[in-house]
């Protein structure tokens, strides 16, 4: 397949929107777009090459389709593109003591990334740009290489409008900047966006703490990044949203899970609670042992594939998250496509293998 | 002022570059001064100077100066 059908799949999947397209056809076209991704990348990267010249051809099916590793991406420079392409390079926030993910992106896959991203979020919050509040220190975008969070909070004001950050820079609740937002949206549709578990520590257990309630009835919070220090806390996904609704308000609210390593391609909690699948992105689930994949409401390995990245090899990466596929275009919230939840990570590994400890300097 | 010398102005002050840089063809993410994090300032500087509210789709594709200009003629907005 050429590229310039590549891009016309992509064209298809943004007309349809996130409602419409079912799983078959959906499967269809994100097969058409997957084994493009994995010739260009094939001819592009040679490490990808190495790592992939012993899948088959012919991929069928999802299951086919050669996958990643996602930590690969912390020890090698995985690159589809000539360096002077790369425009921006965006490092995860890694594990403390261990080397970030280091993603390389060319103009194009940058711009597709915003465009996937617009078109995920606007089918859970409209068009419309809304006062937003940022839960974060507008210290986040000051770092001169972009942190993952950064990025996520630079693509997510693309929603926004008169944004304003909620917190100071030692992560303190700066009280006047919420206090005027408030006064002037009250009662307004506002859009709130922060990471799940500073949402939770330095906005809603800050709130609680100073008594302060806001009052954000038509307001949405978004938020990601994980559950895992919010699941060691016992705080689970249902006291999350209720406590949220106490000190703000705010009864909508969208977790959405994604990875750095696939920034665009987010995966949206529905009103129902489930994440979706967008019309861009795919989920598999793997047997963590035999990487079979696995049926329905079986635990696994979350596979996460997505059409956007042609600059580096991600369109097929094994992640460290485990969950369940919960269903397919049968959502009671309306929309097509799979559905899925994530049940945690697998337990950290530490590297001590003279293998894993060595540098290595080539594949 | 007429509107292509307020488009202009606008882009001047929301990126910081020379009016002779603001072209119908300077393209976003092609000099360093028009990041997504101008591109945020300057939509708010169109909105304020033009009196429109542009949705999502609008900045998305707002990605020349051109562009700039089609998408706020769909607001009435004559050039």
């Amino acid at each position: 397949m050429s590229e310039s059908s590549y891009q016309q799949y992509l064209g298809t999947l943004f007309e349809a929107g996130t409602d419409t397209i079912d799983q078959s056809q959906k499967s269809a076209i994100l097969l058409e777009c997957f084994r493009f991704l994995h010739q260009h990348h094939y001819a592009n990267c040679e490490e990808y090459q190495r790592i992939t010249s012993l899948s088959q051809v012919k991929f069928e099916r999802y299951e086919d389709l050669p996958f990643l590793a996602v930590r690969l991406f912390k020890f090698y420079e995985l690159k589809s593109v000539p360096q002077a392409e790369v425009f921006k390079t965006l490092s995860s926030s890694g594990t403390t003591g261990q080397t970030p993910a280091r993603i390389f992106l060319d103009k194009q896959t940058s711009a597709r990334q915003s465009k996937v991203l617009v078109n995920i979020m606007q089918s859970f919050i409209g068009k419309q740009r809304l006062p937003m509040l940022i839960i974060d220190s507008p210290a986040v975008l000051k770092n001169p290489t972009l942190s993952a969070r950064g990025a996520g909070i630079q693509g997510m004001a693309f929603f926004g409008r008169d944004h304003t950050y909620a917190l100071n820079v030692d992560m303190s609740l700066n009280v006047d900047a919420i206090t005027q937002f408030s006064e002037k949206h009250q009662g307004k549709p506002v859009l709130l966006f922060g990471f799940t578990f500073m949402v939770w520590l330095h906005f809603i257990q800050a709130l609680q703490q100073r008594n302060l309630q806001l009052p954000f009835t038509d307001g949405v919070l978004i938020h990601s990044g994980g559950w895992k220090k919010l699941t060691e806390q016992q705080v689970s996904n249902q006291v999350f949203k209720e406590t949220l609704k106490e000190v703000t308000c705010i009864a909508k609210v969208h977790n959405f899970y994604g990875m750095a390593e696939q920034v665009g391609s987010v995966f949206v909690e529905c009103e129902k609670g489930h994440l979706h699948a967008p019309p861009f992105a795919d989920i598999l689930i793997r047997n963590p042992y035999t990487l079979e994949p696995q049926s329905n409401g079986e635990q696994g390995l979350i596979q996460v594939l997505s059409v956007i990245p042609t600059s580096y090899p991600g369109f097929s990466l094994l992640t460290e998250d485990i969950g369940k596929m919960l269903g397919e275009d049968d959502c009671e919230c309306g929309r097509a496509g799979r559905y899925f939840v994530v049940e945690g990570r697998l337990p950290k590994t530490e590297i001590r293998g003279c293998s894993d400890t060595v540098r290595s300097t080539d594949g | 002022m007429d509107n292509n010398a307020k488009i202009k102005q606008v882009f001047c002050h929301a990126l910081g570059i020379q009016p002779e840089q603001v072209t119908d063809d300077l393209t976003y993410n092609t000099i360093e001064q028009w990041d997504s994090t101008a591109h945020m300032i300057l939509v708010a500087e169109l909105e304020d100077s033009f009196d429109v509210m542009l949705d999502t789709d609008d900045i998305i594709d707002m990605s020349t100066v051109g562009k700039a200009k089609e998408i706020l003629a769909k607001y009435d907005v004559q050039f």
